[in-house]
């Protein structure tokens, strides 16, 4: 799979992101003879998408067209098949940045999730990134899903020192957590939720009233139209909370 | 991806770097207030109204907490005193408590004398708790807070934390936010994740926020594969970038090309026009003398505005400006003596620098590079139109803008130019939350925004090919492509989460 450098040429066994429009995807095993269905018609895998570039425009059976794009991190999150509780790229973005995740990083991870770190070579696309603590490592993160109970393990994983992340969405889950923590000797905690907030882009004009003042301004006519963001009519309320923390050495 | 792996092997895990060395840039830290310092012996350092020398603090681990003592000296703070209150005598609720300033016996003078004769913040803190009449009839909770307000106050203790994006983009957004153009740490976060920035990389940046996201990126990338900067006026700023501390070898696939070539190198004229001035060129190398003349200037006006700048906690910023822009071998030229030697340095490192322009000329005009991040306090919308030019398809991009509105023409703009799909605007909230048992509630206080992004994907520019039949058949979905509502656009990812 070729999440950890970009290619420009779309080959068999690569996953490619197809982009229907509308923002609606699907993610494909490219595979010679192999065929996908796509609402723009047929795609003949051996014909418009092996040898082609990524980012390509294809034509479609039906004469509609999709955009294959290289996988990435987060477009893989938008388009896996989900059997479990996943983080999205709002939430993955601030812990990987809170962890200080960088390349070379120890991350040990627990609990349910999936997350494609760009840094990790031990990838397994479709359970658990997993890595084991190898002997000697001093600075590490470290991703915990749910149970407090795992703290007290994760004080003897975190090498000598490192950051934390516990991510859960109840808040008595956290308070838990934070007391656990804090009973460890772990510092610089810190509790945050991060919300993504999306604005569709429209082109907006309104009428002007009539306020029968006269004859200058031709009543009933619209306004030069403005551009607006507006807010999603429904948006995410609540992913989870985030426990951020610190493992000092001494 | 040329350049990826090229590096030499930046070794993420030096033994021995968590202790603190002389000459490590590193973050200061009391309660949630940060300052980035370089440690150098013998110097004097201000942070939050005290002033000390960093000299004890070398050797030490990384994270460790530090008093400060008598004449200035850092005194390695015992890990977790329990706080001693063994009077557990407290209050059912504090409705008979009446703030009328008369409940604490210890005067103004009585405390000073206390701090003068050298008593430790912690014995201060006791002393007062002993002398406050109405602590006692506190709530427990009171107490609580009554005890950290004090030790807040009194007690000076400092931690030496590394340097991180986190902690970087935590304090400039505290301490300057108008430097980093009001971008929070969040949003920086959300940069780093939506533009795919990883080792290996060709990255293109523009950025007018100090160097952070630059030097944020750097950090991603971990010194494997190379950045392009763009920038504006005579030189690039770099003061954030230096508080990172990064080795030298990640320098190595750093380069930087003026803003005001990027036209004639989209148009063609740019290398012709720098071909010509081979170093023997005597004209023309006076011509790239005056460009660097005017480079300095402007550095130096960077450098007096950061000093005039009333918030400006960052006196270190200029050296380490320096100090990232020559050689460490060559460090004080002035010093050095002879003006000879000087004027010949100087013509040696502006050669040099233009050597480094030609060669990221030559890597922007690949036009193959795996992502653009924009972060500027210009309008969005003419950099994106040129600078996507130089993306290979298929990559992300993010716009930060510190307001909505020009990231909406952006969008509009970008729709016309075509290229581009998955376009989305987007901020993030974020709320604090206090955790406490049984008093878990959002802080009172919340950021009221951290500034917009524009994300999306490069795509293959519409050949010209395109079969006209074809044009017809799918004219529905094309009208899609164009200016579709947004809405359903984004139906599908959204209901995943």
């Amino acid at each position: 799979m070729s999440f950890v450098a970009y290619e420009e040429l779309i080959k068999e066994g690569d996953t490619a992101i197809l982009s229907l429009g509308h923002g609606a995807m699907v993610a494909v095993r490219v595979q010679r003879g192999a065929q996908t269905q796509t609402r723009h018609g047929v795609l003949r895998h051996s014909v418009d998408l092996i040898g082609r570039p990524f980012g390509s425009k294809v034509t479609c059976g039906r004469g509609g067209w999709v955009y294959v794009l290289h996988p990435t991190p987060e477009l893989w999150t938008l388009n896996l098949p989900h059997r479990t509780q996943i983080l999205y790229s709002t939430d993955i973005a601030l812990i990987t940045m809170m962890l200080e995740l960088r390349p070379g990083s120890v991350v040990c991870e627990s609990g349910e999730f999936l997350r494609l770190p760009q840094f990790n070579s031990e990838i397994d696309t479709n359970v658990e990134v997993r890595a084991s603590r190898p002997a000697g490592w001093r600075q590490g993160g470290l991703l915990l899903a749910g149970i407090e109970e795992g703290i007290g393990h994760a004080w003897k994983e975190t090498g000598l020192s490192g950051r934390f992340c516990s991510f859960s969405p109840c808040i008595e889950q956290v308070q838990r957590t934070c007391q656990a923590l804090a009973a460890r000797g772990f510092s610089e905690l810190s509790t945050l939720e991060v919300l993504p907030q999306v604005y569709n882009v429209r082109t907006v004009s309104l009428p002007l009233p009539d306020l029968g003042a006269g004859t200058d301004g031709p009543a009933g006519s619209d306004t030069s139209p403005f551009r607006s963001g507006t807010p999603m009519k429904e948006a995410v309320g609540h992913t989870g909370y985030l426990t951020f923390a610190t493992k000092t050495p001494g | 991806m040329e350049g990826s792996g090229e590096q030499p092997g930046p070794q993420p895990q030096h033994p021995g770097d968590h202790r603190i060395r002389d000459g490590d840039f590193v973050v200061l830290k009391r309660e949630d207030v940060f300052k980035a310092v370089q440690v150098q012996r013998r110097k004097k350092v201000t942070f939050e109204k005290q002033w000390f020398y960093l000299d004890n603090v070398i050797g030490h681990s990384y994270g460790t907490t530090f008093e400060v003592t008598s004449g200035g000296s850092l005194q390695p703070k015992k890990k977790r005193e329990e706080p001693t209150a063994e009077t557990k005598e407290a209050g059912t609720d504090n409705r008979n408590i009446v703030d009328d300033g008369k409940s604490q016996k210890l005067t103004q003078d009585d405390i000073k004398a206390l701090k003068d004769k050298g008593i430790k913040g912690e014995e201060i803190v006791q002393q007062l708790i002993e002398n406050s009449t109405t602590f006692r009839d506190k709530t427990e909770f009171a107490q609580d807070k009554y005890i950290k307000k004090k030790k807040k106050k009194y007690e000076a203790v400092i931690t030496v934390v590394k340097p991180s994006t986190r902690i970087l983009s935590i304090m400039y957004y505290a301490r300057e936010p108008g430097k980093i153009n009001h971008m929070r740490y969040d949003t920086l976060a959300q940069m780093l994740t939506l533009g795919n920035i990883r080792a290996g990389n060709k990255m293109i940046v523009m950025e007018t926020c100090a160097g952070l996201v630059l030097g944020a990126m750097m950090e991603r990338m971990g010194g494997f594969g190379s950045i392009i900067q763009l920038y504006p006026g005579g030189g690039p700023v770099r003061a954030a970038t230096a508080c990172f501390g990064f080795p030298k070898s990640f320098l190595s696939g750093l380069y930087e090309f003026p803003l005001n070539k990027v036209d004639s190198l989209l148009h063609g004229t740019f290398s012709a026009e720098m071909l010509s001035s081979e170093p023997k060129d005597s004209a023309l190398i006076e011509e790239s003398n005056g460009t660097l003349e005017e480079k300095q200037a402007s550095e130096q006006e960077n450098e007096d505005s950061m000093a005039e700048a009333p918030e400006s906690n960052h006196p270190e910023d200029q050296e380490t400006m320096e100090t990232i822009s020559q050689d460490p071998e060559h460090k004080g030229p002035k010093e050095r003596g002879s003006r000879k030697d000087y004027i010949q340095e100087k013509q040696r490192r502006q050669e040099e620098q233009r050597k480094r322009h030609l060669e990221a000329a030559a890597l922007l005009s690949e036009r193959n590079a795996d992502g653009l991040i924009v972060a500027s306090r210009f309008h969005p919308t003419p950099l994106l139109l040129s600078l996507l030019d130089f993306v290979a398809p298929s990559r992300p991009f993010v716009v930060y803008c510190q307001y909505k509105e020009p990231l909406l023409e952006c969008y509009t703009k970008l729709r016309e130019r075509g290229g581009v799909i998955n376009l989305r605007l987007s901020e993030t909230w974020l709320r604090n939350y206090q955790v406490l048992p049984d008093r878990s509630h959002p802080k009172l206080l919340m950021s009221g925004g951290g500034g917009y992004l524009l994300s999306g994907f490069t795509v293959a520019m519409d050949s010209l090919k395109a079969d006209t039949s074809l044009r017809s058949n799918a004219s529905t979905l094309e009208s899609h492509e164009t200016e579709e509502p947004a809405a359903k656009k984004r139906k599908c990812p959204e209901s995943d989460s």
